[in-house]
């Protein structure tokens, strides 16, 4: 973490990712594409925590452009032989009180599962997505990482709410939030599919929450369903496709890294690109420009929203009967180093636990190294069922 | 053989707005230098998001209206992809899959006759800025970028370079008369989809399509052109036509291929999510209709009825401001007809002699009406009317005020000018006995004398009237 202010004066400390804009801080989002780019207004969600008095104290290091497992392909920093994500290590630590991330493929809900604290990825719209350094529009969202699901509810009330400057933001939502709502006679589901991905130590993790949600009166139960791979598959396209075209402005014209060896534009771009990109956000871009060139859009891009909807539909009709999916938040228990030619499948296959909250804009709460996914909008069952294990104990 | 041209038109249209499509910054017009009207969202900046400019979908859809349009309900916005370092997002936001309106028709007189111009779609999308080039440096300037555009495109309905023309006259009185853009130079660009097929003919010949045309001169000269190429490769087999994109190049008066079909880049279309799908209700579009489309057309019957030539009806549609000076003078109780005359003739004759447009016609319309309504009632003569002018255009002088000072309106008495004509034909004896002989020429002799007295100080057409009527 890079600190930028030493105030201890105040209603707490917050520590902000590097995807968020904070004015006049370097923002680069684990990048070398975005050095020295200060930018000159801070996120609308910074806005809204220093003006009810909180102090954003640093940023924290994620992987480039968000799109690896828990950050460790960030340009500034070392991969560690244990992934850790930066912020969650910062609060399980108590150097923070809590901090901001986004979430677009699933990396802050890894990283705090990985950290046993506890991320909220709130319904689409809820947070303003001004000022963060947007990759996959479609399904990113701001969201809140705290030591416990109380912690969760005090930030994310300060940061829900529409905001005119994102067309995306909800006008005619209510953003009340609750830990103690009712949750005896709630049904939750577990995903057998989800559950057969997952290894000794994580199952366990699951069927333990699943016990203390049981002692609370929620009943569980397991189900099958292809929602899951089908949805990750979808987000897959949607998100390469997005990334690739949202980070396309970086070009070296403007702002950023700018290669010093050029002899024309065409070079300029290339040279630029070539230099500051990873070797995961390069798979990306060409992925994600495939899925949109001519001849593949109509199969790909296009099936893809068409999925999406499908998507969208299964899980609307599962929860009907359902209050929340219970399962796990990533395959491990912990993730050791790896070389960065194998990312993007090992990303691809371990967004099978997350994607689906990104691809249809539900909410997702990490706790206690498992994911409760819930209806659009409803994060107040999974804050008060997750309010009522954390008071069962670790 | 006989061939027939058949030509689409795509017209880019720059908006009239305060704002710029996205964003809050001022439209490039006010910008003094480059990189004036910029801020960290249309400079492609991260962390900004587009925010839609709610009259922008309104001068859509009144441009819809004035077209007949059918207007979508559902209408969203697509992201284009290419890199160029003039677009600082390396997309361009624009309208694919549903463009704001769809299916309209304008009726355009040519030559061919009066017939239907269909409209294919109007959608919207914003500018991309523009590159400075300086030695050996290129500079970009992002004044330009997110000013909002429509592109209104045509059936290819157009069978003449006559017709395309006719059209684009129209339609460029349509857009001023309603407010939808100024359509000052630069702010209405063409690209023009041409092919040429025997006459007869059901099937298209191969299109290509001749990009970014400002001026209308040059749009009826590169159809010329591209036409008879067309022609003379399927005649006398002169080259192979292929589908392509080609630019006019004023100074040869030809075309040129800009790039083939292999290396046509792909644009990668995809939806931009941070735009959500705008719904335009009825009540929204009753809304927009209050201010009712100004009918060209009507406006045109209208003058023809007052008694003005179509010339002069011509100029005045094709001219918003002579018509919005000629409505207001009118308004002060003026004959159309001499206003008309007044405006067309007197101002803008002054006006060309200091080398100045009819664009640039600059007159407060009470000081005109004053003048013309002295004239008409009889206090001034023409003639004083004229000097008065002149005074109003150079100094911008108070037309009453100007008038006293200047003696020029002492009314004469009738009985001075009976004496003077009286004099004039005693002085004239042979000159109005040829004259009451039939030497109608005679007359003039006459007349210059009491004009070599009366000049300035009596309308000549009062002194022509009273002499005729003496001489009878």
């Amino acid at each position: 973490m890079e600190y930028y202010s030493d105030k201890i004066n105040d209603n707490g400390t917050i520590a902000v990712d590097d995807s968020i804009l904070v004015k006049g801080a370097q923002a680069s989002y684990g990048s070398k594409i975005m050095t020295g780019f200060k930018p000159l207004f801070s996120a609308e969600a910074v806005t809204r925590l220093e003006d009810k008095g909180y102090v954003v104290a640093g940023k924290t290091h994620v992987g480039e452009f968000g799109l690896d497992l828990v950050g460790e392909f960030s340009h500034y920093t070392k991969q560690s032989e244990k992934l850790v994500g930066a912020a969650p290590a910062l609060i399980a630590e108590g150097g923070v009180k809590a901090a901001l991330g986004v979430d677009v493929n699933g990396a802050p809900r890894r990283a705090a599962a990985l950290s046993k604290v506890d991320f909220l990825k709130p319904s689409y719209g809820t947070v303003s997505r001004y000022g963060i350094i947007s990759t996959a529009a479609s399904g990113e969202q701001l969201g809140v990482y705290a030591p416990d699901a109380e912690g969760v509810k005090e930030i994310i009330e300060v940061v829900a709410g529409y905001d005119e400057k994102d067309g995306t933001s909800l006008k005619d939502k209510t953003y009340a939030y609750s830990t103690d709502d009712v949750i005896s006679g709630k049904k939750v589901c577990v995903v057998k599919e989800l559950m057969a991905l997952a290894d000794e130590d994580t199952k366990v993790a699951v069927d333990a929450y699943a016990k203390k949600l049981k002692n609370n009166g929620v009943v569980v139960e397991e189900i099958s369903t292809d929602l899951f791979e089908l949805g990750n598959i979808a987000w897959q396209i949607l998100m390469s496709a997005e990334t690739c075209n949202n980070v396309s402005r970086y070009d070296g014209v403007k702002f950023g890294h700018r290669s010093e060896t050029y002899r024309n534009i065409d070079e300029l771009y290339v040279n630029t690109r070539t230099e500051g990109f990873n070797f995961l956000t390069k798979a990306v871009i060409l992925y994600g420009s495939d899925v949109l060139s001519k001849n593949r859009y109509k199969d790909c891009y296009d099936k893809s929203l068409r999925v999406r909807r499908v998507v969208a539909e299964k899980f609307e009709a599962l929860m009907k009967e359902y209050d929340a999916f219970l399962i796990p938040a990533c395959s491990k228990t912990q993730y050791e180093a790896y070389d960065i030619n194998e990312a993007f499948n090992k990303v691809f296959e371990e967004n099978v636990f997350t994607s689906v909250a990104n691809l249809i804009g539900v909410p997702a709460l990490v706790s206690q190294g498992v994911q409760l996914m819930g209806k659009y909008f409803d994060e107040n069952t999974l804050l008060s069922m997750a309010a009522a294990v954390e008071k069962e104990g670790k | 053989m006989n061939y027939e041209v058949v030509i689409g038109l795509e017209t880019h249209v720059e908006l009239n707005t305060n704002s710029k499509i996205f964003c809050s910054c001022g439209g490039h017009s006010s910008a003094k230098t480059p990189n004036d009207c910029v801020c960290p969202a249309c400079a492609g900046m991260p962390g900004m998001l587009p925010v839609m400019n709610k009259k922008v979908i309104e001068l859509a859809v009144s441009a819809g209206l004035m077209l007949n349009c059918e207007i979508s309900r559902y209408t969203t916005f697509d992201k284009k992809n290419y890199y160029y370092p003039d677009l600082p997002c390396a997309y361009q936001i624009t309208q694919l899959n549903h463009p704001i309106c769809t299916n309209g028709c304008v009726e355009v007189k040519s030559s061919l006759g009066t017939r239907d111009i269909h409209i294919k779609q109007i959608h919207m999308e914003e500018d991309a800025g523009k590159l400075v080039h300086s030695g050996s440096f290129s500079y970009v300037d992002f004044n330009r970028t997110s000013v909002p555009l429509i592109e209104i495109v045509t059936q290819p309905d157009f069978r003449s370079a006559e017709e395309v023309l006719s059209y684009l006259t129209k339609l460029k009185s349509m857009l001023r008369f309603n407010g939808i853009s100024e359509c000052e130079e630069g702010a209405m660009r063409c690209d023009v989809n041409i092919s040429v097929r025997p006459e007869g003919s059901e099937e298209f010949g191969v299109r290509t399509e001749i990009k970014n045309m400002a001026s209308f001169e040059a749009i009826e000269k590169a159809i010329n052109y591209e036409a008879q190429r067309h022609i003379d490769a399927i005649e006398f087999e002169t080259e192979e036509l292929v589908q392509e994109t080609r630019r006019y190049d004023d100074a040869s008066g030809k075309t040129f291929a800009m790039r083939n079909k292999e290396t046509e880049s792909d644009y990668r279309y995809v939806p931009d999510p941070n735009l959500m799908p705008i719904i335009i209700d009825d009540e929204w579009i009753e809304e927009i209709k209050k201010n009712k489309p100004v009918e060209v057309d009507d406006m045109a019957a209208q003058y023809r009825e007052a008694g003005i030539s179509e010339k002069e009806i011509d100029m005045i549609i094709a001219n918003q401001n002579v018509a919005i000076l000629l409505d207001k003078v009118v308004k002060m109780g003026c004959n159309a007809k001499n206003a008309a005359a007044w405006i067309l003739s007197d101002c803008v004759g002054l006006l060309r002699k200091d080398g100045k447009t009819i664009d640039e016609l600059d007159i407060d319309a009470n000081k005109l009406g004053t003048i013309i309504n002295m004239v008409e009632s009889g206090d001034i003569n023409r003639v004083s009317g004229k000097k008065i002018l002149v005074a109003v255009l150079e100094q911008n002088v108070d037309p009453v005020a100007f008038c006293k000072e200047n003696g020029l309106d002492k009314k004469v008495d009738t009985a001075v000018i009976d004496k003077v004509i009286d004099e004039a034909i005693s002085n004239n004896a042979q000159a109005v006995e040829d004259y009451r002989n039939g030497k109608v020429k005679a007359f003039q002799s006459i007349f210059g004398a009491c004009m070599r007295e009366l000049k300035g100080i009596v309308d000549p057409a009062i002194i022509k009237e009273t002499l005729e009527n003496k001489l009878k």
